[in-house]
């Protein structure tokens, strides 16, 4: 399975819902099908992704919010798959595109290469839903059932290690970041909670 | 365990008047009162970590969802924070709060929290973090306000220092 392919085939899911994305191809790709105001990408903090995803989902449990998380990002934070579980919220679907590389850095393998299972990790730290998928029927089959579900997800998406020719992309992080805030803003319960100190 | 309850409710107090909405923590001896305090508020999102990195993203999320947050950690957990604070708050002028214990300063029991102690100020200086410290009931309230202000008008991470002085009421 491609990660573009599986991009994709569910890209007309992320309509109305909070997407954040790692660095490198995932970020690339999604851009490349078509950014919206309602896509976050974090190009650094490796890690992060779905502790920001967290934060959103526990703060407006009213959003459906994705994360797209890969298995380089993920292995650096595999303590916050036990803070997902131990807050568990009901809006967070959490994908990790498993390449078994880190490819925009000249693909050398990662753990999962040899054998590390992110999702039997993600089980055994708690999250409910977690499942191994590697053709793109099963992928959009899974990630529709996790949507609907209502339950805390991590899907890993063993995908081939191929990406974009290049990262960088003509959106800058930080127009990124404040149309994001602002989607964020006008689509709140009353269109002004936004914290003014 | 003589860490101050009065001082903290003092903090908690003043994260609350600011409209703090979650706290991530870390526990930590000075941080107990703190922590049990936020689990107890019904009005407050308590985000225990793992470690204390993950609190970046947490607070970056829950700020651009609109939430205002506050992270309650050990020096040596913002040492372990660092490279989120730059990539992730710093690189997209994220607003944090951080409290940080400041352990391994004058009066230190613990040999393994002297080596943090002497190198807390110089990393938050060399990331261009401002910072004060927070040592006497006094002055909690203002500077914890005055702290979250810049934050937000800076867009950009703000340190206070939790002292001997203020959390610990050990006669010595």
């Amino acid at each position: 399975m491609l990660r573009l392919d599986a991009l994709k085939a569910v890209y007309d899911r992320l309509q109305d819902r909070v997407v954040i994305t790692i660095m490198g191809a995932v970020a690339a790709e999604l851009q490349a099908i078509g950014h919206r105001p309602n896509f976050f990408y974090l190009q650094h903090a490796m890690g992060l992704a779905s502790s920001m995803g967290l934060g959103v989902a526990l703060t407006r449990p009213e959003l459906s919010v994705i994360v797209f998380d890969g298995d380089g990002s993920i292995l650096m934070n595999l303590g916050g798959l036990t803070t997902l579980a131990r807050y568990c919220p009901r809006n967070l679907v959490h994908v990790v595109f498993d390449n078994e590389s880190l490819l925009s850095v000249g693909g050398f393998p990662t753990a999962t290469s040899t054998g590390s299972d992110i999702a039997g990790m993600a089980k055994a730290a708690g999250i409910p839903r977690t499942a191994t998928v590697s053709t793109l029927d099963e992928f959009v089959r899974t990630f529709d059932e996790a949507l609907s579900s209502r339950e805390l997800s991590t899907i890993v998406a063993k995908v081939d290690a191929k990406g974009p020719a290049g990262f960088v992309t003509d959106l800058a992080l930080l127009e990124n970041r404040f149309e994001f805030q602002r989607w964020l803003r006008k689509s709140a319960p009353n269109g002004t909670s936004h914290p003014k100190p | 365990m003589p860490v101050s309850v009065d001082h903290s409710r003092l903090i908690y107090d003043a994260l609350k008047a600011c409209g703090v909405g979650l706290v991530s923590a870390l526990p930590e001896t000075w941080l107990v009162h703190l922590i049990r305090m936020a689990e107890d508020d019904p009005e407050m999102v308590l985000v225990r970590l793992a470690k204390e990195e993950e609190g970046v993203g947490v607070s970056a999320g829950a700020y651009l969802a609109g939430t205002k947050s506050a992270m309650l950690m050990q020096n040596h957990g913002f040492l372990a924070a660092v490279n989120g604070i730059v990539s992730c708050a710093q690189l997209y002028r994220i607003p944090l709060l951080m409290l940080i214990s400041h352990r391994g300063e004058f009066g230190e029991r613990d040999p393994w929290q002297t080596e943090g102690g002497g190198v807390t100020e110089h990393v938050l200086q060399a990331l261009r973090i401002p910072f004060a410290y927070l040592d006497h009931p006094d002055h909690v309230t203002h500077r914890i306000r005055k702290a979250q202000t810049l934050a937000y008008s800076a867009n950009k991470p703000v340190a206070l220092l939790l002292c001997r002085d203020l959390m610990w009421e050990e006669a010595s």
